[in-house]
Order: C-alpha cells, then sequence, then structure tokens
C-alpha cells in the first residue's frame, strides 16, 4: 500500500529530478540554438536583399561581407549609434530585441529600431527588420528597400506557428517575389505602406496597384497580420525614411 | 536450483514481433482505435513536418514506455497519470531543444507541433494500457509498433494531401507545369483539416476491404 508520504516523496524526488535533466540540457544547447537564431536573422537580412545562395553555413560569413553598416535609429529618425567595423554580429542594432522595442513604442516610451545598411553591386540597399503577429504567434522578416528608399528589393517573412500549407506560405516564394519593386511612397510623397489584399491586388485602384500585393487563399488573418506587422513598422521608420530620401 | 532457471524468451520472440505488427495494421493507433487524429490532422498537409514528427514521436513514445515500464512497480496509482504526464513532457521537452539545437529548420517548420505531442493521447494510452504492466523490452517494442503504425498513416495522409493540394512531393513539383496549361488546378481543399479526415476515412474504409477481421460480424 502506498502512503501518502510516500506519495509525496515520490513526486517531489520526480520534479526534482526532471527539473534538473530539463535545466542542464536547456543550459547546455542554449549556445548552439542561439548562433541558430543570430544566423537564421543574418540569412533573412541577406536574403531580403536578393543575395544569392545564402545558408546555414555560409551567412555568418556573408553578412559581415555585404553589410557596410549597422544603424541604429531612434522614435524621431535620428541615428544614434552608426557600426562599421569589427565582427557585425556584435554590432547594437543586431543585438537590439525589436520585441522590447515595440513595446516601449506601444507604451509611448522612447524606443530605438535597427537598420541595416548592404553594400551590393556598389548600391546601397536599407534593409528594415520586422515584427508582428499572425493568426497563431508572432511573425517576423526583412525588407530591403533602393537607396531611394521607396522602391522594394524583396522580403522575407517567417512565422512561428501559422498553419501549414495556409498562413505558414507568407514564407513561401510565390507570396515574396510579389514585393519587388512595389513602392511604399505614392508620387505625392505620402506614405502609403504596402497592402496585402484579399482577392487580389488587382481590386485596388489602378494608381495605387503600386502598393499592394495578393493575399493567400485560406491564410486571410496571417496575411492581414503581414499587412499590419509593414505598416507598423514602416511607420515606425517614417521619420527617417521622409528626412534621407 | 537449475530446473527453477526460467528459459528466457528470445528477444525478437513471435510473441514479441506482434506488438511491433499488430499496431501497424490490426490495431492502428489512427485507422482502428482513432486515437491521435488532432495531429494527424494538422501536420499533414505538407510531408516533411509529417515525417519529422513522425520521427519524434517514435522517440518520445519508445523513451517514455521504456521509463514508465522501469519505473511501474515504484509508481503510486494514485499519480501515476501526473508521473506519465511529467515523463511524456521532459521527453517532448528535450526532443525540441535538440531540434532547435541541430535542426533548426526542421524545428522552424514544426514549430508548435513539437509541443503538441504531449498532448498525443497515444502515447498516453501505450503508457497506461502496456507499458504499466510490462517488462521494459516488450514495452519499448510496443512503442516502436505503435509509433510506426501513427506515422505511417501520417505520412500516406500528407503524401496524398500534398501531391493533389499543393503538386509538390516534399516541395518539389511533380505535377507537370503543361497540366496547368491544360487547366489543371491544385485542389485547396487538400490543404485544409477537413480533407485529412476525409483521406483518414478513405484509408480506413482501403484498409478495412482487405483486414476482413476488422469487420464487425453484426
Amino acid at each position: 500500500m502506498y502512503t501518502n508520504g510516500y506519495i509525496f516523496r515520490y513526486a517531489a524526488i520526480m520534479v526534482i529530478i526532471a527539473a534538473a535533466l530539463l535545466s542542464t540540457a536547456a543550459m547546455l544547447l542554449k549556445p548552439f540554438q542561439e548562433r541558430n537564431i543570430a544566423i537564421d536573422k543574418m540569412g533573412g537580412i541577406l536574403v531580403s536583399a536578393n543575395i544569392q545562395d545564402v545558408d546555414a553555413t555560409n551567412a555568418m560569413k556573408l553578412f559581415n561581407e555585404y553589410v557596410s553598416e549597422e544603424i541604429v535609429i531612434d522614435q524621431d529618425g535620428k541615428v544614434v549609434d552608426s557600426y562599421t567595423d569589427g565582427k557585425k554580429e556584435d554590432g547594437k542594432a543586431f543585438k537590439l530585441d525589436m520585441k522590447k522595442e515595440l513595446y516601449k513604442k506601444s507604451q509611448g516610451e522612447p524606443y530605438e529600431l535597427p537598420l541595416y545598411v548592404i553594400e551590393k553591386d556598389n548600391k546601397k540597399l536599407y534593409v528594415i527588420p520586422f515584427r508582428g503577429v499572425g493568426l497563431w504567434g508572432p511573425i517576423w522578416g526583412n525588407m530591403a528597400l533602393n537607396d531611394d528608399l521607396n522602391t522594394v528589393v524583396g522580403v522575407t517573412f517567417a512565422h512561428k506557428g501559422e498553419t501549414p500549407g495556409l498562413g505558414a506560405e507568407i514564407v513561401a516564394d510565390f507570396f515574396t517575389k510579389q514585393f519587388i519593386g512595389k513602392q511604399i511612397f505614392n508620387d505625392k510623397n505620402e506614405f502609403k505602406s504596402i497592402q496585402v489584399v484579399k482577392g487580389g491586388a488587382d481590386k485596388l485602384p489602378p494608381n495605387e496597384r503600386i502598393h499592394g500585393v495578393d493575399a493567400i487563399t485560406g491564410g486571410t488573418i496571417t496575411c492581414n497580420g503581414v499587412n499590419d506587422m509593414i505598416y507598423d513598422i514602416l511607420d515606425s521608420y517614417l521619420p527617417y525614411l521622409q528626412k534621407n530620401r | 536450483m537449475s530446473a527453477e532457471v526460467k528459459e528466457r524468451e528470445p528477444l525478437f520472440s513471435a510473441k514479441n514481433m506482434k506488438l511491433i505488427k499488430n499496431p501497424i495494421n490490426l490495431s492502428n493507433p489512427i485507422t482502428v482505435q482513432v486515437l491521435g487524429i488532432c495531429s494527424a490532422l494538422a501536420v499533414t498537409a505538407k510531408l516533411m513536418p509529417a515525417i519529422v514528427l513522425s520521427i519524434s514521436v517514435l522517440v518520445v513514445m519508445a523513451v517514455s514506455n521504456v521509463l514508465i515500464s522501469l519505473l511501474r512497480n515504484g509508481i503510486p496509482p494514485r499519480i501515476r497519470i501526473i508521473v506519465q504526464l511529467v515523463v511524456i513532457a521532459s521527453m517532448v521537452i528535450l526532443v525540441d531543444q535538440v531540434l532547435k539545437a541541430f535542426v533548426y529548420d526542421v524545428s522552424k517548420q514544426l514549430s508548435v507541433f513539437v509541443g503538441l505531442i504531449i498532448t498525443n493521447c497515444i502515447i498516453m494510452g501505450r503508457l497506461e494500457a502496456f507499458a504499466m504492466s510490462n517488462k521494459p523490452w516488450p514495452a519499448f517494442l510496443d512503442g516502436i509498433g505503435n509509433a510506426l503504425g501513427y506515422g505511417i498513416i501520417l505520412i500516406i495522409v500528407a503524401f496524398f494531401r500534398e501531391l493533389l493540394g499543393s503538386g509538390t512531393v516534399l516541395d518539389m513539383q511533380v505535377i507537370p507545369e503543361g497540366f496547368y496549361e491544360f487547366g489543371y488546378k491544385n485542389n485547396g481543399l487538400m490543404i485544409l483539416p477537413p480533407m485529412a479526415l476525409i483521406t483518414v476515412g478513405v484509408i480506413i474504409w482501403v484498409q478495412r476491404y482487405y483486414t476482413r477481421d476488422l469487420i464487425e460480424k453484426n
């Protein structure tokens, strides 16, 4: 017969063993995981700037090669930090936690945002990292802008747990390729963002189509998330973009 | 004394092999016991996540079956479900952490579904029904068998859903581009969860057609 004392002791010991085991594993594996996350982030930034053949093995090398400057801007678009030398993964911009900064923004506090300058074929590209919410969890990505700070060179998206085959398709080429050549400002220099339109960008009036892409069938809520994310983040960078255009 | 020594059962005796073979067909966790349907619906839109999830379930199931079987004589019956849950949850977290550290791309694709292995009723079911009352080796085989039975169905469903829904297999285009010019279209419904259920239904139908033992007498 099992006494209450035995049951309590059994449960306590079991829980302690499980906790010790899991925290040890988490600690031992953390450096590998953080490296993977950093490499993934670099890969995203490079791919958005249309740099070819980026994979996990060469992302760090290519990142150091192509990124010429890492800029940190504040809420008024002022450059507070510019990092050009040394290892790019040590720059302040790269270490900035977007999630925390966007939280500060939502609370009305001063915040800072990262911006990456990539030099490719003697042209400067500006990469803006994104972060937002999809249907099931966070979504994030990067948008590379031409040196006119208006025309999109490329985008990448990623997500934590969108529905495979539906919302998760935002990472697919057929979706991201649509953004190439789109513009975030109109002729009158007004901020338009890029809309993800349910039913297709053709639904927009002809002069607006340069600011719109097609949403994914069955992935409406994720696409709405992408739409809002693009608007909110570009809006945060607006002071800088307008000052430097 | 020597007369009392029981003859050891060979490791792969007919009885033990049954533990692996039965769950693949006669007592398949998905098509016969109708367990673990939720993940069968959720991850089968593409083949790759289905394969990785099957392997993860296999690892979790084999190890937790063995662990519970080793502990079976000490587990107080009143908290046995909690003990089983702690073992499964720890295993799942370990698998998730290892995937994140060494196959980051795959873990990104699977995202939440690895965590959801915890809720897979097959694992709890086998711990409760088998591992609690059997020795480690048969429990190990039982875990492998059931995980295989689960994985095979998952992979079959995912194969058809990806083929008909996206025209690809393992993300490689297999439906020739020419078909699309003649008006062939990917069936978007295949990607949605209801078609997973219908695909499982079709598999059950085919399985019963070939396995008469499964048909109820009246």
